[in-house]
């Protein structure tokens, strides 16, 4: 069990760049308006997260865009750990067939 | 109120969907770096300092010996740069942390984030909830990575199991729980996707996330019914 030095720096130096990362939000935040546009701006960010980390995602190749489609339909009806399952199963078991 | 036993409770029943997608994700990223030369003991650092899993999972794959300590730093920026976002949402809502917020800080990650707005949606975000969440994260994170360096040669194609999906299948869940109508929402689903999808295609790195994220904010703005401050009209009176 041993850390090479200069493993150890860059992990350090990852780790104060994320957190700095991290620790802005909430310090920005404490600075900004409570109604208006930037209120507007702020309440939609965490949709327009989230879809922008999915859309490239499922957008890669048939397979993902249908797996995609069935969570997306389930979701509306099952709890999350059901759609999930689902939703990996079905990833899967297109792969198996198709890819 | 809740109680800190229902919260924590609450904490555990959505954590878990989650912690079962990035299990998977911290074994392959502990056998890629066991492929890479590092350490159990290194890999133990870097999941517990670090704690973001894609900047972690690129890093492994941009690892040399000696380390490229620059480059490492500059990617692990641009990609957690969407935390920033992500910080700035979730502050107002964990005003009330006080100083844990900087503890609170260190443990956010996309998955600890998106829970916390889910429940944010229908009740205050208490300590007890955040912490459950983001410390049963960061302990199964330290495990599964760690085991991932021991084990991972066991694991070289989870995409073929669909485990991989299990990331996206959570987000889109999670994402349905902010639908406000598709005057409100719908421009915003739809920009970013498009120019998420668009520059993830043209541009290397990891600024499709900032890029979609910032379409979809910009479209909510442009498409926000125009309201008249309250304010503004009792001070003309």
């Amino acid at each position: 069990m041993t850390i090479d030095p200069v493993n150890f720096a860059a992990i350090l130096a990852m780790g104060v760049l994320t957190y700095m990362t991290r620790i802005l939000g909430f310090l920005i935040a404490d600075r900004l308006p409570k109604s208006g546009p930037v209120r507007v701006a702020l309440d939609a960010l965490p949709p327009a997260v989230l879809v922008a980390v999915i859309a490239p995602i499922v957008m890669s190749g048939p397979i993902e865009a249908a797996a995609g489609l069935v969570v997306l339909v389930l979701a509306l009806r099952l709890p999350l750990i059901a759609t999930v399952a689902v939703g990996v199963a079905t990833a899967a078991l297109l792969r198996l067939a198709f890819g | 109120m809740t109680t800190p036993l229902a919260d924590f409770r609450a904490g555990l029943v959505a954590v878990f969907p989650t912690v079962a997608a990035a299990v998977p994700f911290a074994l392959i990223l502990g056998q890629q770096a066991t492929a890479k030369g590092l350490t159990p003991a290194e890999m133990l650092a870097m999941s517990s300092i670090v704690f973001a899993g894609s900047s972690q999972l690129i890093a492994v794959g941009l690892w040399s010996m000696p380390a490229p300590v620059a480059a490492l730093a500059l990617m692990a920026l641009l990609v957690n740069l969407r935390h920033v976002l992500m910080g700035a949402s979730l502050s107002g809502k964990i005003a009330h942390f006080g100083r844990l917020r900087f503890v609170a800080a260190f443990l956010l990650t996309d998955e600890a984030w998106a829970l916390s707005e889910r429940r944010a949606l229908d009740k205050p975000i208490s300590r007890t909830f955040y912490f459950t969440v983001a410390l049963t994260l960061f302990v199964c994170w330290q495990v599964a990575s760690v085991l991932g360096t021991l084990f991972g040669a066991y694991l070289e194609h989870p995409e073929t199991f669909g485990l991989d999906f299990a990331f996206p299948a959570i987000f889109i869940a999670l994402a349905l729980g902010f639908w406000k109508g598709a005057r409100r929402t719908g421009p915003v689903l739809v920009a970013s996707a498009v120019v998420a999808v668009a520059v993830h295609a043209t541009v290397p790195g990891a600024w499709y996330v900032i890029a979609g994220a910032l379409a979809g904010i910009a479209a909510a703005v442009v498409t926000a019914p125009h309201e008249v401050p309250a304010s503004a009209g009792e001070a003309t009176r």
